[in-house]
């Protein structure tokens, strides 16, 4: 199917699966129980999970295939940001035009940035791009407050030309965001039981997008330009003796995920049409990296994975307070309940960045391939526990 | 012309901040090979080092003073620090108030331990890990390093003043033949940069002159050979992890009145002492100074008014552009060494 293999195929369906049900795989917990602050099954969040996972298979193109570490994608997903604002506020609120004109900005922007950075491998290389982001980032702040909106960021307003479509509506609002009239906020809502599950339109678009994106990942993973990106990686120094010229490659994948870069920023202006500088700070980068190497890089999926856990941590994690954890502790003697309470509290809650940035070092440590390594090992341990013999006498044994 | 003065002046205190961190940097990555992302939560790590140090002695007593009452009528609660109980009041007073040069005292066995642990703890499995592992694995130790010192300290800016004796401004101008009030340059931003220049020298004097100096220079240049001599090159390469962290913390400690310490300086900083570091040349220690006081003395002449008028912005982005100039023509950096990491 679509030129697959049938473990890419598996891979694919999968992921069709997860993003097409995930109003009900989010949503678990019935409404009001205890456990329903763990629920993730908002539009809001939703969007958020499949927009990250764009960016982070983008930059997954970059940093798992050629091993350059990009320490300034953020600036792309900011500049698609604005690039959107400017086509709801000149142009139309579909957003597609939005979309398509943020991906080509982002584009032109990592042709300009990659071209320079490029020149450099290795930590020059991440110094260049963080130096980079770090200019636009600045530049977006001070000099180009015209066109971004400085420190308030860019916004939609009545006044606003929007030449093709409804400059205001009726009501004398600004238009929503739409695709041919469906509005991204729209959707409906469906009450089984105690559950509540939402089906939001800007959702779907935006997992459509992403899988459409996830599914040129797997067909960039699998080509002849993938192996040359990954030949990159393990030997950059034997691919230049043979006397390729790697520039164009590296480039192109450099190209590549600064359009996802720039998909992902187009996206989120068209779930929530206003862009500010901070999306381009090199903090914002930093998450991308985050996001990628737990999940683990390199693979299909973790950058997926990772982008989704990092996004749910975010949100759900964050909403626990310390009067949530007592009433969890509550059976423990009260002695006991403040102590555990005090133990757990640091790490969840405000600083479940903590929690992050521990996770982020054990990976880094233990497991470099993430997430997804993790499971592998998990799965062989498992594995491995009835056929023992047949692994033993496959190995080869040293000669004595 | 005295305008040049006054953003030279300008310049040398965030130069400084600058070059220490640069040169911790440089220390680090021209010793292990190690590419330290964490070395701006060392330098915040110093800076809260002091705002320690005046919690501890300004700890206090609340006793009541029957005399005096509060605005409700009650006898009003007196808070004496401990200090000033045990010492007298005067030189308790003048302890709190000089509680930023004294963590320099505090400071230096702290940073000491953090480096040790650090390198030993952490570090040291990485050394023969890729590049961009290192970066990622300091990265995380940044980050959670920010959030203890967050979780502990909060969110917000704490202001740690310098003390009262240098309040004042010096008047540079009369120095050189202005009229008075021309050039007028803070106190405290003066020992700043003695304080950085002293420090400097020190760690300069410290490899240059002494045998164990020496020998850090030969390891950096041969790590092999030396390990064939007998010498534990891997422990004097601690120890010199450990003189960068503190160098790194006192450029914190030193730096608290001049800019209120939160727990995101150290980011602030990291990511313009790299660029320093790149445009120093990688693995140069004359190199890593002097590009720090050049940046930020011409990042000081980029945001004057006349300047900016004709470049807008450009007070933003100097230090960037200079950066991406440098790699770009001159890849080995200023000063750097033939064939240290050029490509």
């Amino acid at each position: 199917m679509l030129g697959l293999t049938r473990n890419d195929n598996r891979l694919l369906l999968f992921v069709v699966g997860l993003t097409m049900l995930a109003p009900f795989l989010l949503n678990p917990f019935p409404e009001g129980s205890a456990m329903a602050q763990f629920n993730a099954g908002y539009p809001d969040l939703m969007q958020r999970f499949v927009i990250f996972g764009i960016f982070a298979i983008g930059f997954n193109i970059l940093f798992g295939l050629t091993g350059y570490l990009s320490f300034g994608h953020a600036a792309f997903l900011g500049i698609g940001s604005y690039a959107g604002v400017w086509m709801m506020k000149l142009l139309t609120m579909n957003v597609i035009p939005a979309i398509l004109v943020s991906v080509i900005v982002a584009g032109l922007l990592s042709l300009i940035i990659g071209y320079i950075s490029l020149r450099r491998s290795g930590i020059y290389f991440s110094i260049l791009t963080l130096a980079f982001a770090q200019m636009c980032y600045s530049l977006a702040y001070s000099v180009f407050t015209p066109v971004t909106g400085g420190e308030t960021g860019l916004q939609l307003s009545l006044n606003d030309p929007r030449i093709i479509g409804t400059a205001v509506t009726d009501s004398g609002n600004i238009p929503p965001p739409n695709l041919f009239g469906i509005a991204m906020r729209d959707g409906f809502e469906w009450q089984v039981g105690d559950w509540l599950f939402t089906f939001n339109a800007g959702y779907y678009l935006a997992a459509v997008v992403m899988l459409i994106a996830f599914y040129i990942s797997i067909r960039i993973f699998r080509s002849p330009f993938g192996m040359m990106l990954r030949a990159v990686k393990s030997n950059q120094q034997r691919l230049d003796y043979t006397g390729l010229n790697i520039k164009p490659y590296t480039l192109a994948a450099f190209v590549i995920s600064g359009m996802y870069a720039g998909l992902a920023g187009g996206l989120m202006v068209a779930m929530d049409p206003l862009a500010g500088a901070e999306r381009m700070l090199w903090t914002a980068s930093g998450e991308v990296v985050l996001m990628t190497i737990l999940g683990g890089a390199g693979t299909l999926i973790g950058p997926v994975l990772g982008a989704g856990m990092i996004k749910y941590f975010e949100n759900i994690f964050s909403k626990i307070n310390e009067t949530i954890l007592h009433q969890w502790f509550a059976f423990l003697p009260d002695g006991l309940e403040d102590a555990v309470v005090f133990m757990i509290y640091p790490f969840i809650g405000k600083g479940w960045h903590l929690t992050l940035g521990i996770m982020f070092m054990l990976v880094v440590i233990f497991l470099p391939g993430g997430l997804v390594e993790g499971g592998q090992r998990v799965g062989r341990l498992f594995r491995k526990r009835k056929p023992d013999a047949t692994s033993d006498a496959s190995q080869t044994k040293p000669a004595e | 012309m005295d305008a040049i003065f006054l953003q030279i002046l300008n310049g040398l205190d965030k130069g400084s901040a600058y070059a220490l961190i640069a040169l911790g940097l440089t220390l680090i990555f021209g010793t292990l090979g190690v590419v330290n992302f964490a070395h701006g939560a060392l330098f915040m790590l110093g800076a809260f080092c002091a705002v320690t140090l005046n919690r501890i002695l300004t700890i206090s007593s609340t006793s009541i003073d029957p005399t005096r009452t509060d605005f409700l009528g009650n006898p009003m609660q007196v808070q004496t620090p401990y200090v000033e109980k045990w010492f007298g009041t005067e030189f308790g007073a003048s302890l709190i108030e000089w509680s930023v040069p004294l963590a320099i005292l505090f400071s230096i066995p702290i940073m000491a331990f953090v480096g040790l642990a650090m390198e030993r703890g952490l570090i040291k499995h990485f050394y023969k890990r890729p590049h961009a592992d290192q970066i990622l694995v300091t990265f995380g130790l940044a980050i959670v390093i920010q959030e203890i010192v967050k979780y502990f300290y909060g969110a917000n800016p704490i202001p740690t003043p310098a003390p009262d004796v240098f309040k004042g401004s010096f008047d540079f101008g009369v120095l050189i033949g202005y009229e008075a009030n021309t050039i007028l340059y803070p106190y405290w931003r003066l020992i700043y940069f003695s304080f950085a220049a002293a420090v400097i020298c020190a760690v300069f004097a410290f490899l240059q002159f002494t045998t164990f100096g020496m020998v850090v220079r030969a390891g950096m240049a041969d790590r092999e050979t030396v390990g064939l001599l007998g010498i534990d090159i891997d422990r004097r390469f601690t120890i010199m992890f450990a003189i960068a962290a503190v160098v790194a913390g006192l450029a914190g400690v030193m730096y608290t009145p001049i800019l209120s310490p939160n727990y995101h300086m150290g980011m602030d900083f990291l990511v313009l002492s790299f660029v320093v570091v790149v445009v120093g040349g990688m693995g140069s220690l004359p190199g890593a100074v002097a590009a720090g006081f050049l940046l930020g003395i011409l990042e000081s002449f980029a945001s004057k008014a006349e300047v900016i008028a004709i470049l807008p912005g450009i007070n933003q982005v100097i230090i960037y552009v200079i950066a991406i100039f440098i790699l770009l023509m001159r890849p080995r950096g200023l000063m750097g060494r033939k064939g240290v990491m050029e490509t």
